[in-house]
């Protein structure tokens, strides 16, 4: 059965014709769940309209124990049988191949747009359709955004509620559709970094390095191994900055404003590093096909040593106080618990996964670039709760601590920045980045004359705004902020 | 209870001094351009060519758009003359979109708002944030303006939960068609007289969103905007300078 897939290696390319091609479509489907069932990761699933006008079904499978990706094409016409029922974590793929290419994936239990392009196959918004409704006696609907009371992005919640209790929630996003991966599928190269930044803006050097290492791997650019350190410091200030806002952010919803506080401060020294690194606090500009666009100095180097071991210090001792109050444990400890089980049939991503003790990350799994020399243990919890991810979040910022420290101490030397040149002709090239939300990945496939013809985007929150969905069953409804927070999804990287 | 005290103790106090005191970026900060096309030569369209969202007009001087800018530094690198640098400047919002479109060193920053506005807002502004398409950028430098680095709120300014509450909205994001109705609905559902603030590239302009058919280029496609905040994000203090500027708080020099 292997023969219907090929594999490949984080940041490898290949040509196209090297893709294995099933011709019968619900073969490949038994495939691809046969492999699911067996433990590999449905990591993307997605529609490309060949030369012909058909529109050809693009697997990629992470086998997390090997470090292979595995990849598997079939053509489909204008209907093809779901994988959803029997691998719930093509649910949301589907809906999009549905939505992009009007290809019913029959059997699909819940086919709805997922961001409602304005054209051409829908002219709705998102929030003007149906949602599962739950009958009953006081049973009662509670209906949430797109605008919220604080200050975050746009999505619709449709609670359905007996009293305070939350039986089901159903998530609608779609409203900061931007259309990037048609833009990304048109933009002159040089204006394709500037889209690939604005895909999510808390994560703007974990989607330009998938970008980057996708286009290397189409160019076969070399990228140096200063460039490549520089890289991770820069991931692990904005998985730091992330991390340390979030848990921030989870004191203010309990109410443990001191917490708060402190978090929301530090947090700013992370992206003001990031500033001085490369002029803009959310990195932008910095990481660039072929390397990196600004250089870490010796005098910056050691500006940053004091930085980070001056705000681990005052940080420390912000988290003890945090994780050690009888109060906060109290608010945290199963609160928006999701199972090992669901997880794994959702396929979560990131710490969310982690936190259910799923023992998963790119940067061990499919290591890339810094992290094939510098490995970062990967820290699990069990009960997929709040505190849950609360904790992992919290020994991640440490590893990421010990990481900058032994980084910005043993920078190699030598360039930052090679020349990225033209892209293979007719290939597909694949990048996976552990982001602070957990697996990014890029897919990038040229045509003949080299140009992208398919550019699929795949933030983390793709996967895992289903999996807070589910945390939400069976809790109160006013714990929703803090179990939101507790993922702090992103809603521009879905909707892309 | 001590260790709580402990901690808050070795915290301290730490609000910056701005707007009395002086502010400080890094070397590589990426402030408000200038133009200086003394320095251009004949024909030379080398920055607009650099510039991914088409913010500049090339010309003698050539004029940039600040509502576009991505303060990339593309045109800054691209520039065989150095007729365009970045500067440290973080001020640069405006009143009127016209006004950021800049050719030398000099713009013409905001303007307070007339006796009576500043009398109803000028101690106490409300404001109602409507996230339209934005990246989560310049929604993560708003929540920013609320920490205590900064604190926001010293100044009266605070983000309230309802557009029933507030005085006026803040967009970001570039209003894309499945955001606008609801921004249309939120700038309504504010009582009048109401201030719109437009912050960050994509609320100004489309920023680099710019030439798709899924947005609406700017939140004054949908509504009226009285100040116009640059930036890709803006910095903190960028969108501090320009409410401050709007309320006539900051200290005259």
């Amino acid at each position: 059965m292997k023969d219907r897939f090929s594999s490949l290696r984080n940041g490898q390319a290949a040509p196209l014709d090297k893709i294995p091609k099933t011709t019968d479509v619900a073969l490949f489907m038994d495939s691809v769940a046969a492999k699911v069932q067996q433990g590999w990761r449905l990591s993307n699933l997605f529609g490309r309209r060949t030369a012909s006008g058909n529109v050809t079904l693009t697997v990629i499978l992470s086998d997390d124990k090997e470090g292979r990706l595995w990849i598997g094409t079939t053509e489909v016409g204008s209907n093809f049988p779901s994988l959803t029922p029997r691998c719930p974590q093509a649910h949301l793929f589907e809906r999009e191949i549905f939505e992009q290419f009007g290809c019913e994936p029959k059997g699909h239990p819940w086919l709805k747009p997922v961001r409602f392009p304005s054209s051409p196959h829908s002219k709705t918004i998102p929030g003007d359709t149906p949602f599962f409704q739950m009958e009953g006696e006081e049973v009662h609907e509670v209906a949430v955004g797109p605008v919220h009371a604080g200050i975050i992005e746009p999505g619709h919640f449709r609670f359905q509620c007996h009293g305070e209790r939350v039986f089901h929630l159903e998530i609608q996003l779609g409203y900061q559709h931007r259309g990037i991966e048609t833009m990304l599928e048109k933009a002159a190269p040089a204006r394709l970094p500037f889209i690939i930044e604005s895909i999510a803006g808390d994560t703007v050097i974990g989607h330009s390095l998938a970008s980057a290492m996708a286009l290397e791997s189409l160019s076969g650019a070399h990228v140096s191994p200063r460039a490549e350190a520089l890289r991770g410091v820069a991931l692990e200030l904005e998985r730091l900055a992330n991390h340390v806002g979030d848990i921030g952010a989870m004191g203010a919803d309990i109410g443990f404003v001191p917490t708060s506080a402190y978090c929301g401060r530090l947090r700013g020294n992370f992206l003001n590093m990031l500033m001085e690194l490369s002029g803009n606090r959310h990195g932008r500009g910095l990481v660039r096909p072929g390397g990196v666009a600004f250089d870490l100095p010796p005098s910056m180097a050691e500006s940053f040593l004091v930085q980070i071991k001056n705000t681990k210090k005052e940080l420390d001792e912000v988290l003890d106080l945090f994780f050690e109050t009888p109060s906060v444990f109290e608010r945290l400890d199963g609160v928006g618990s999701v199972s090992m089980k669901t997880c794994k049939e959702l396929g979560l991503v990131g710490p969310a996964a982690r936190a259910c003790g799923q023992d998963q990350d790119v940067r061990k799994d499919h290591p890339f670039g810094i992290y094939r020399f510098h490995h970062i243990p990967t820290m699990t919890a069990e009960e997929g709760d709040v505190y849950a991810r609360a904790t992992v979040r919290r020994f991640e910022i440490a590893h990421s601590f010990e990481f900058l420290i032994d980084q910005i101490q043993s920078l190699p030397a030598g360039a930052v920045r090679s020349v990225c040149g033209p892209l293979a002709k007719e290939s597909l090239g694949v990048s996976l980045v552990e982001g602070w939300r957990g697996e990014i990945m890029h897919v990038v496939i040229t045509d003949k004359e080299g140009h992208i013809a398919r550019y699929k985007v795949k933030d983390p929150s793709f996967h895992n705004w289903t999996g807070l969905a589910m945390a939400l069953r069976i809790q109160q409804i006013s714990d929703f902020p803090l179990i939101n927070k507790s993922f702090n999804l992103s809603y521009a990287g879905h909707d892309l | 209870m001590w260790k709580l005290l402990k901690t808050h103790f070795h915290q301290g106090y730490r609000t910056i001094d701005y707007p009395k005191g002086p502010v400080e970026f890094p070397d590589r900060f990426r402030g408000r351009p200038t133009v200086d096309g003394s320095k251009c030569a004949d024909g030379c369209t080398s920055c607009a060519q650099a510039c991914p969202t088409g913010a500049i007009q090339p010309g003698s001087p050539p004029v940039l758009d600040l509502g576009k800018c991505l303060f990339c530094q593309e045109c800054v690198n691209a520039c065989p003359a150095n007729a365009i640098t970045s500067t440290k400047n973080h001020k640069m919002a405006a009143r009127k979109r016209s006004d950021l479109f800049i050719s030398s060193s000099e713009m013409k920053l905001a303007a307070a708002l007339d006796e009576k506005a500043r009398k109803l807002f000028g101690r106490s502004l409300k404001l109602r944030h409507v996230a339209a398409g934005d990246c989560n950028g310049c929604a993560a430098e708003l929540i920013v303006t609320n920490i205590v680095t900064f604190d926001l709120s010293r100044f009266g300014i605070q983000f309230v939960a309802s557009p029933r509450h507030a005085d006026g909205i803040l967009i970001t994001g570039p209003v894309t068609e499945n955001m606008r109705l609801a921004l249309q609905k939120t700038y309504e559902a504010v009582p009048a007289p109401k201030l719109v603030i437009a912050a960050g590239a994509c609320a100004l302009s489309g920023g680099p969103f710019i030439g798709s058919p899924e947005i609406h280029h700017g939140a004054d496609s949908t509504v009226p905007v009285d100040l116009y905040v640059p930036g890709c994000p803006p910095h903190p203090l960028t969108i501090l300078d320009g409410l401050l500027r709007l309320l006539d708080r900051l200290p005259k020099t």
